[in-house]
Order: C-alpha cells, then structure tokens, then sequence
C-alpha cells in the first residue's frame, strides 16, 4: 500500500474538475459553499480584496479556523501557505488540510525558492502566469496548476491573459522538433523533461484550473472555454450582496459553460456582484502576480 | 455534470466505445450504458436537482447497466448517512464517506479481481467510501483489508477506487461487454 504519491496527489486533483473551489473565512462561509455545490473550500483569514485593501502582511490562517472549516464541511479543505514558507507548510500537512495552496495572495517568505513539494504527502496547487513557471512549479511537485490572475479585483482581464499564454504555449510546444526542445527549455527556464512531455501530449501532466478575479458566472464559463479544467473564485462570492445565490450560479454556470441559454438563465436577475477594480487603478508592485518567478 | 468523466471517457475511446458527457435528460436516450464518475456527492447531487437530472438519471439506472466509481458508488447505494447527498438507492449497500480519512490516507494498492480475470490491478483509492453490504444479493468482486471494493447487483456495479485513474482498461472493458451482452438480452 502507497500514500502520498503523486499519482495520489494528482488524482484528488481529478476529482475536482468541471468544479468550483471557493475562498471562505470561517464555518459559516464554508456551509453556504458546500451546499451551493463548491467541490472544495479555500480557508483563509481574509479574502484577496480585503488583503488588498488592509495592506500588511499576509500569513497562513489559523490553525483553528481551519479546524472549524474541516469539522463544517464534508468537501476537500484547501489553504496557503506563503511562497517558500517551509514551515507553514508542515503545519498546514500537519491539520491534514486536503490540497496546500502555496499562494502569491500571501505575502512571500522566500524571493528566491519556492516549497519542494514533493517532500510531502498532501498535494500542491501553485498559480502560475505562463507555462514556463507552470512547468517550474510542477518540477517542484505541484498536484494541479492554477493561473494566478490578478486576485482581489473582480476583474477577469489577468486570468485570461495567463490562461491563453499557457494555452498557447503548449500548442507552440506541440509544432516543435524534437531536436528543438533543449534551445526552448533553456530559453523558458523550465525543466527539459516536462518541456519535452507537454510537446509530446499537447497539455500540461496534472490539471489547469482558473483563479484570480472571477466575479460572475460568466466569468466561469469564460475561463472554462478558454480551456480551464475548474475555477477558483475568491472574493468574487463573499464580495457580492447574496452570497449563497451567486455561489450556486458559478458552480451552475462551471457546469452549462457551452450552454448560452443556460448561462443566460443562471445569470438571471442576481444582485450586484462586487465592485471590482481596473488594472490602471493598481500600481505595479502591488500587483500579487508578479509574486513567485 | 462533474468529477473526473474525461479520463473515464478517455479509457471508452481507448476501447473503441463512443460516449458523451451526460447534461440534459435527452442525452439518456442516446446511451446504452452509464458510468457514474469520481468527484463530490455533494456537488453532483446539488447539480442534479438543480438540472432536473435526477428523476430521469434515476429511471435510467433502475433499468439499464450502471458503474458507480467513488462519489459515484455513494450515488448507487442506499444511504450515505449525510442529508447532503440523494443516492439512487439501487444497490443494497450503505455508504459511509471518506471513510479513510482526509486526503492525506489517500492510498493506491493491488487487488485482485477473480470474476474479472484480472490479477493484481492497480487500485487508486482517493478520500474513498467504505460500502456496508446489507444483502445476499451484492455480489463482492474485490476486497481490499476485508472491506469490499468492488461489488455488483443486478445490471449495476460500483467501485470505492478509481480504475480510471490506473492504466488498466480491464474493469471498463468488463463493463463494455456487460452493455454488450445486455442489449442482445
């Protein structure tokens, strides 16, 4: 019998597709996302526009918190920890958490590395901007990528920028020589083996999710026939005035993405959706994605 | 509606079998068979009432062959024990979810398979079930430390691993011939 292998790690990954992972900050939270239909939660202490908004540092949450969250819900538990934060990390595998997200939305501990995941049993997810830091991050044991977007803004433009990169990378991959891939590795900065495998396969070795500034269920669906695997939705859903009914939307809408009559039926008459923010009104250091390399 | 269907559908195509992911309750006429994939029960339920695929997939199920894998075995039994998920009730098993634990005792292990031929196949166990069988009509096709994990009634058989996570066709092959052999019925 094997525990904690990658193929482990991967396949909770699976599990998750064609869902909605939600950001939460307590149990209560949690229960409207379980029973809206979210396939998982994301505890964390405050959500990415409140982080923006607070400034300071951003840290793991509470170990209590996340305690509370596991005993609510019966759905995977999800948490960040801070990029190269080792320990935070541990203590997160510690509580048993389902899926550790080492996340920009916290304020990194490490300019230079990230955690080496494949130390531990509990599977990764890590954001990413482009396919090179896809495969980087993957080297270092990530279970499921997710594209960073720019989180907290309610503004979709970043995630999709980062996921038609990715996606077009990969289809560039895929019309090159064999003899080719070692100029193109060296040149992205990505592990040679994992450059020649996506070459080989058309698509990345673990699942492409979506995150950072989902706010509508149109949103979703966007990002899924762009190519997303599922869609992380942070504060897009306890941002906006009636939680609970936007949250059933977005998991409807993740579901009915190719369905235009569907979408139009499931984005009937909601209430206002958070405010959200243009990508001139943020300076540039304080944009979450250029956190991580 | 959600879970891990692609690679279930993947392994189809490696058999040579068309499929289709299942949405609306017309898709069901066009099936002869149904797999009922790994993901969360209590999505998929959440989903299938808000959709109204629940009464037509339950009709189905009742009258043609099923295969329930993880959160889709949970789906075939009789109760969950969890107000959150409506099973189909269609396999007299009761269901108790996660039962290992968290995702960290996830686990992969060999099991073997006597009715299916198939020896040593590499079983994926994700955040999985343990089925209570609470009648002599469940057949038990595999165990694993005691515990069933693969078990079949009637046209329907579930499985608490994911056989769509290994490399090993044989199970949906199986399954196939099942299809195959009850349309000629």
């Amino acid at each position: 019998m094997e525990k904690g292998s990658f193929e482990l790690k991967v396949g909770l990954a699976e599990m998750l597709k064609g869902g909605v992972i939600m950001d939460v900050t307590n149990a209560e939270q949690a229960k409207i996302a379980e029973d809206a239909g979210a396939v998982a939660v994301m505890a964390l202490e405050r959500i990415p526009s409140d982080i923006r908004k607070d400034g300071g540092i951003a840290r793991m949450s509470d170990p209590k918190m996340i305690k509370e969250i596991q005993e609510t819900v019966s759905i995977p538990v999800m948490a960040k920890c801070r990029i190269g934060h080792i320990a935070e990390a541990n203590i997160l595998e510690a509580l048993s958490i389902d899926f550790i997200d080492e996340s920009e939305v916290l304020t990194p501990a490490d300019e230079a590395n990230h955690v080496w995941k494949h130390d531990y049993k509990t599977p990764f997810v890590c954001g990413a901007t482009n396919l090179a830091e896809a495969l980087r991050r993957i080297g270092e044991g990530a279970a499921m990528i997710r594209t960073k977007g720019e989180a907290g803004t309610g503004n979709v433009v970043e995630a999709v920028r980062h996921m038609r990169t990715i996606v077009s990378e990969i289809k560039m991959l895929t019309q090159k020589r064999q003899e080719e891939l070692m100029a193109i590795a060296k040149e992205m900065g990505a592990p040679f083996h994992l450059v020649e495998l996506v070459a080989k396969t058309g698509k990345l070795p673990v699942p492409n999710f979506s995150a950072g500034g989902m706010a509508t269920p149109a949103d979703a669906a966007l990002m899924m026939l762009l190519g997303a695997e599922s869609v992380f939705v942070g504060s897009g859903i306890f941002m906006s005035e009636d939680p609970a009914s936007r949250a059933k939307a977005i998991v409807d809408a993740t579901t009915f993405y190719n369905d235009p009559e569907k979408l139009a039926a499931i984005s009937y008459g909601l209430k206002p959706g958070m405010k959200g923010l243009d990508m001139s009104e943020i300076p540039a250091n304080e944009r979450l994605q250029d956190r991580g390399w | 509606m959600q879970g891990a269907f692609q690679k279930h559908q993947n392994m189809l195509e490696e058999l040579g079998v068309n499929s289709i992911a299942v949405r609306y309750e017309g898709d069901l006429d066009k099936i002869d068979g149904l797999i009922l994939p790994g993901g969360e029960s209590t999505t998929i339920t959440s989903l299938l009432n808000t959709h109204k695929l629940w009464n037509a997939i339950n009709i189905f199920v009742h009258n043609k062959p099923v295969f329930g894998t993880c959160a889709g075995a949970i789906m075939l039994s009789q109760s969950a024990h969890d107000k959150r998920v409506s099973p189909f009730g269609i396999m007299d098993v009761e269901a108790e979810r996660n039962a290992y634990g968290r995702q960290i005792e996830s686990f992969s292990t060999s099991i073997n398979i006597d009715n299916m031929d198939l020896k040593e196949f590499h079983a994926v166990f994700i955040r999985a079930p343990r089925l209570r069988i609470l009648s002599k009509d469940v057949e038990i096709l595999a165990t694993f430390n005691h515990s069933p994990v693969l078990v079949r009634q009637g046209r329907a058989i579930a499985s608490t691993f994911h056989p769509e996570l290994s490399q090993n066709l044989g199970i949906h092959k199986w399954f196939v011939n099942e299809i195959k052999h009850q349309k000629v019925l």
